[in-house]
């Protein structure tokens, strides 16, 4: 019994990690339609970011508050300086120059922090754990996570849903033309679409970071899973990410402890019946 | 036709790739002018107006709205100049509810008025107002199109150009669809519409243009296309 409560909340907390990671990609591929295999970097330099920011700051939320706007501002730039060139040439162009840029992230990352794994303090005050059964406790900290990922998710959602920005964004993902044809500048919004899921993916890696600690090609799984949510998902549907996401981290907690053999094929197993049931995803438009 | 034009196209070249769409086009629309363009299938109408909306690149030639030059204008520039875009397909946004894309781009026009509002549109669309929470691709075709021009009468336009709005219609949402823009016209907005439907067209529109192969091959009132009967109907395929 309390092993599946470990499991459902291990799985719960992957997915939130991993919704934040792969919303970014998904309204990238579904709005700007770029596909951008350094996604997976921003989650990386997050919990890169993670280290130095805690280090000076002593505590994961300063760096998450501090690391938050400068990943938003990071990701404006490398919109101005590469992503924006992208969006009129076809896939192979863009996975060449993303996979360019993931290089290049990778460079920075050893010159910068070194090849070992780096584990990022998590704060004092949270370090206890509690218990859910007699025999059971879990971290507090983790459930802390857990709340903030729930909250910028429905923050997310809310923005989406019911605001004149997530108009813009709704429509720009399903008609990026006529929004331009009915006066807001493409460019920009483009810009803001990438700097934020920029800043998401960062706000994952900070995050995790006192879980999962920080090492190079930490993002390169979170890149391929991301792929598969927004797969899963629908490209372009915020919806399908949280569903796709969720869906992913609980398949995962479970397969690891019920079928440990087949646990890193699950996910694709998962993704192989939606898209026979539902080709363009859960939430995808045909 | 002594009004200085609102909107000016001189020799306008537009090719995709290496094919020449557009063969040195003059065109003008006066204020409040309605224009029709006409034409057989695939002689540049839609590329026409998506080249004055700014979502074509000319390959040369001069556009200018209000005596301002806008060749190299983004359509978002364009569009807040006071140009609205009612598209060929409609263009709706399917995930945003009716009333969502009505208000979408709500703004005062060129000359700061707002004499469309959201009160006034589904005052003139009563079923739009009793949708106004459905999903934009749960509308009916008709429901569509009185959308689409709903949508872009709320950034107050000068210019609207309509692109087979009665297309794929029943006759009795066509005849809505006409009703409406003469009414449109009759509040001062110029109108540059494309359509097939010859007789409508002589009702709403003062001024008609035939586009053959990307150049025009006639201009004039609506007397003039009955004196020409049998050029136009050759030059139309009717
Ligand atoms: N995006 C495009 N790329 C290449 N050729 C196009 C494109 N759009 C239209 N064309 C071609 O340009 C010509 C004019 O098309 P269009 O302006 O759509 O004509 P119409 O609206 O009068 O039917 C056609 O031959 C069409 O095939
Ligand atoms: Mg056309």
């Amino acid at each position: 019994m309390s092993l599946i409560l470990v499991q459902i909340l291990n799985g719960l907390q992957y997915g939130l990690l991993l919704f934040l990671a792969a919303s970014g990609l998904t309204l990238v591929f579904g709005i700007l339609g770029v596909i951008n295999l350094a996604h997976g970097s921003f989650y990386m330099l997050g919990a890169y970011a993670a280290l130095t920011l805690t280090a000076r700051f002593g505590d994961i939320f300063v760096a998450l508050a501090a690391g938050v706007p400068l990943a938003f501002l990071f990701g404006a730039a490398i919109e101005w300086l590469f992503i924006r060139h992208l969006y009129k040439r076809d896939h192979l162009q863009q996975v060449l120059v993303t996979f360019a840029l993931i290089l290049m992230f990778d460079e920075a990352q050893q010159t910068l922090w070194g090849n070992y794994p780096e584990s990022i303090p998590t704060p004092s005050y949270l370090s206890s754990s509690i218990s859910l059964t007699s025999d059971l406790g879990y971290p507090v900290y983790r459930i802390a996570l857990m709340t903030i990922c729930v909250l910028l998710a429905i923050a997310m959602m809310f923005v989406i849903q019911r605001t004149r920005f997530g108009r813009l964004v709704r429509a720009a993902e399903s008609n990026p033309e006529m929004v331009e044809a009915l006066g807001f500048d493409s460019r920009i919004l483009f810009r803001i679409v990438f700097a934020a899921g920029v800043a998401m993916a960062a706000a994952a890696g900070i995050l995790a970071a006192p879980v999962e600690s920080a090492y190079p090609g930490i993002g390169d799984r979170v890149l391929i899973t991301s792929f598969v949510v927004v797969v899963i998902g629908g490209i372009g549907s915020i919806r399908g990410a949280f569903l796709g996401s969720l869906l992913i981290g609980l398949v995962d907690a479970f397969g690891k402890v019920f079928v440990p053999k087949f646990a890193s094929v699950l996910i694709y197993a998962l993704m192989a019946i939606v898209l026979v049931l539902r080709p363009s995803g859960l939430f995808g438009r045909q | 036709m002594n009004k200085p034009p609102l909107l000016e196209a001189l020799g306008l070249n537009v090719c995709y790739g290496a094919s020449h769409v557009l063969r040195g086009v003059d065109f003008r629309v006066a204020p409040g002018e309605t224009v029709s363009v006409l034409g057989r299938n695939g002689m540049g109408k839609t590329t026409l107006l998506r080249t004055l909306m700014g979502l074509v690149a000319p390959k040369s030639g001069e556009i200018r709205l209000g005596g301002v030059s806008i060749v190299g204008w983004r359509a978002s520039a364009i569009a807040r100049a006071g140009v609205g875009f009612v598209p060929e397909g409609r263009g709706i946004f399917p995930n945003l509810t009716v009333e969502e894309n009505l208000v979408f781009a709500a703004r005062p026009g060129a000359n700061g008025r707002r004499d469309w509002t959201r009160e006034a549109l589904f005052d003139l669309f009563p079923r739009l107002a009793e949708r106004r929470g459905a999903w934009g691709d749960q509308l009916s075709g008709g429901e569509q199109q009185m959308l689409t021009i709903g949508r872009a009468l709320m950034s107050n336009p000068s210019l609207l150009l309509v692109d087979e709005a009665t297309e794929g219609l029943a006759p009795l949402a066509r005849d809505d669809i006409w009703r409406t823009l003469g009414l449109i016209a009759g509040r001062g907005v110029a109108i540059v519409i494309v359509d097939k439907n010859l007789d409508d067209l002589k009702a709403l529109c003062r001024r008609h243009v035939i586009l053959v192969k990307g150049q025009i091959v006639f201009e004039g009132t609506a007397d003039g296309l009955v004196a020409q009967d049998e050029f136009v109907r050759s030059q139309l395929g009717l």
